[in-house]
């Protein structure tokens, strides 16, 4: 797999022109490491100079922000910063909305601004450039697919369109849960939910997420985000449904249809 | 006679105005109760939210029923305040109707508007109350609203029915004595009232007089009276409403508040900057009472009209976990105004041995909280009830390191292996060995 670290180019007295932040979840969950996988596979294809951190990088610390930790936020930001600046970086895509929305939206309290893209905005504009050419035909032409915003990506950076802009390229049946937008109902596990057991309650609300996605007739749901990937996994599984409908991320399915 | 009532009123005004004074005073003085924070950027955005949200009601169009119902409310409150001017001129002078030979034929047009819109409040606060009591609208009924929440909204609601009636049947009245007596101006026919007129024509004329007095009087004194209440009750929000939507937040709704003094800390540990030469004691960090809430947060809570939209579309609250965004907001205030009463008798105020966090809100409660700022994006008037959840959780993390077990796991994996999961740093790259 070509993926350069910056310290590659570096070495080369080159820099990239995107980093990709490749996260948490995206480096060391089994699941998440595939969508990172498919996700260089198609920055290899459109032939972008871009390059990871590999082991320099580090949690941007959302968890421990979101859990009360502020120190321990600060010291994870502080050292990724000077990584960052170290390697004079300019502009990061990530395919994770919680790296995306700490490091667009916190780090610049820090000193450390950059331009930072979530992947399904990234993917969309390469779409429109005409960068990502689509198979005719592709796989998912005509399958109903349904896509569960991301609470980081919507809400709290008013990104909606672009990732259905990415699905509707693959030619697809897009159909909408009732709950979907700036009413996109959460997945369960930001805030670092991820990290703990619910709290006592009726039902789990990745459950809930995903009786509604399940409840469009949508073969695939489509995510943008680690963490709903996880959590809507594990609804459909919970629902008895992962044979007939497979939770995907935008860059599996743009990976496939290349 | 007359100066009898003038001076009745002029009185009854001037204790209205005493009361209602050192209520404002209370309640500005409570805000600023909260951390000091300056709030002074970016005036022209603030300014276009205050006239969107607030002003032009943008976000409560989101469910357009209520929105409509609410519109007739506030138009109609926006309006009938300019008649309530002419009350107030009237009681002073002892004259009745003043305005009426200086704005000749406009004058019946205004009366006319005022009646239609007062009917349309009418209409609207019947609705509410049906929606409320008979339909019992979820919203309405969860866990938070207790028995004076539910009787707060019905009590304003059939007080502005009551005014309204009031309104009306003193111009029905009034309109019998225009053929009657020379001291009550011509109106020209006041379509909605005038319905009511076969009702009252049998009465003789003083009882008549007395009828219209007393509306008059209970109208004018009513508005007064519920002028005060409102500011015990949740309905400030139509005053509060103003500041809140041009004092929230302007950043990305992801974005989360730094805290400066941590930075100074992190800072000096990491050796990017000197250490201060007189550490400065930094108080708490984060919020274990209002007080250490920033006064923003003390002016979102007197700007709740407890309207639930935030917690119906909480995902935490919708699957059946303690926390409600509303009820933070209510906590909040209740805790405030509970200071704030102290204070007035000269009692402890905040040092009376309660909290916040809990005596009124849970660890169970913000712990469920995933940050997703539904609660936000469905406010009306931009309050955020996600800011005062972190603050929470930023006391309990950092001063009691009373987070959860599992959480204090992940903050241990960050901090040795820079991960919140137990993986060694040097395998983070291995996923480039796939395929």
């Amino acid at each position: 797999m070509n993926a350069p670290t910056v310290a590659d180019l570096a070495a080369k007295g080159e820099t990239p022109d995107v980093l990709f932040w490749v996260g948490c979840a995206g480096s060391f969950d089994d699941r998440a490491k595939r969508v990172t996988v498919a996700f260089v596979k198609i920055l290899n294809a459109v032939g972008i100079k871009f390059a990871v951190l590999g082991t320099e990088e580090a949690c941007t610390g959302d968890p421990a922000r979101r859990a009360g930790n502020e120190f321990l936020f600060q010291m994870q930001a502080m050292n990724n910063i000077q990584v960052l600046n170290g390697y004079s970086i300019k502009k990061i895509v990530t395919a994770c909305p919680h790296c995306f929305n700490t490091i667009k939206n916190e780090y610049p309290d820090l000193g450390g601004t950059y331009e930072v893209i979530h992947h399904a905005t990234f993917l969309q504009q390469l779409i429109n450039d005409g960068k990502i050419k689509l198979k005719e035909g592709g796989a998912f032409k005509g399958k109903k697919i349904t896509y569960h915003d991301s609470c980081y990506l919507g809400r709290a950076n008013n990104i909606y369109e672009a990732p259905r802009e990415v699905l509707q390229a693959l030619d697809a049946d897009l159909v909408e849960m009732k709950r979907c937008r700036t009413t996109g109902l959460c997945c369960g596990a930001g805030g670092a939910q991820m990290f703990k057991e619910p709290e006592k309650g009726k039902k789990d609300i990745n459950v809930e997420r995903a009786e509604e996605a399940l409840g469009t007739g949508a073969t695939t749901i489509a995510v943008a985000c680690p963490f709903c990937m996880t959590m809507m996994t594990d609804g459909v599984k919970n629902k008895e449904k992962e044979a007939e409908v497979k939770v995907k991320d935008l860059a599996e399915l743009i990976a496939e249809s290349l | 006679m007359a100066i009898v009532q003038q001076i009745v009123f002029i009185g009854t005004l001037t204790v209205a105005g005493f009361f209602i004074r050192q209520r404002v005073l209370r309640i500005r003085e409570n805000i600023f109760l909260g951390k000091k924070k300056s709030i002074h950027d970016r005036r022209r955005e603030r300014l276009k939210n205050m006239l969107l949200l607030a002003f032009g009601q943008k976000k409560m169009f989101k469910r357009p029923l209520p929105a409509i119902l609410h519109f007739f409310i506030y138009i109609g409150f926006l309006v009938i305040n300019l008649e309530v001017l002419e009350f107030v001129i009237d009681g002073i002078l002892g004259t009745h109707r003043i305005l009426a030979p200086y704005l000749g034929s406009i004058y019946p047009i205004a009366t006319n508007v005022f009646e239609f819109l007062a009917f349309a409040v009418l209409t609207a606060c019947v609705i509410f109350l049906v929606r409320r009591n008979v339909l019992k609208i979820p919203r309405f009924w969860s866990a938070e609203m207790t028995s004076w929440p539910r009787l707060d909204a019905n009590l304003i609601l059939t007080t502005e029915i009551a005014l309204m009636c009031a309104i009306f049947t003193m111009n029905a009245s009034d309109q019998i004595l225009q053929t009657r007596s020379e001291h009550y101006v011509n109106t020209g026919v006041l379509f909605l009232s005038s319905y009511l007129m076969p009702i009252l024509q049998q009465a003789d004329t003083s009882t008549l007089i007395f009828i219209e007095r007393f509306c008059w009087w209970f109208h004018i004194v009513g508005i007064l009276g519920f002028t005060l209440y409102v500011t015990y009750s949740k309905h400030l929000h139509i005053f509060m409403a103003f500041l809140n939507t041009y004092y929230a937040k302007l950043e990305a709704k992801g974005h989360i508040n730094n805290m400066p003094v941590v930075t100074n800390e992190v800072k000096t540990m990491l050796g990017l900057a000197p250490a201060a030469a007189t550490p400065t004691e930094p108080g708490r960090f984060g919020a274990k009472d209002v007080v250490d809430l920033s006064w923003n947060n003390l002016l979102a809570a007197y700007s709740c009209t407890e309207c639930g939209r935030c917690t119906s579309e909480c995902p935490a609250n919708l699957t059946g976990k303690k926390l409600s965004p509303r009820k933070i907001m209510m906590d909040t205030r209740d805790r405030l105004e509970e200071i704030g009463k102290s204070l007035d008798k000269k009692g402890k105020g905040a040092n009376d041995g309660k909290f916040l966090l809990g005596d009124y809100i849970s660890k169970e409660e913000i712990n469920a909280c995933t940050s997703c700022n539904a609660c936000v994006e469905a406010c009306p008037v931009m309050i955020n009830p996600l800011e005062i959840i972190l603050e929470l959780r930023r006391y309990v993390a950092m001063e009691e390191s009373g987070s959860p077990a599992s959480w204090n796991a992940m903050f241990q994996n960050i901090e040795t292996s820079f991960a919140p999961w137990k993986f060694s740093p040097a395998d983070r790259f291995n996923w480039s060995k796939q395929e």
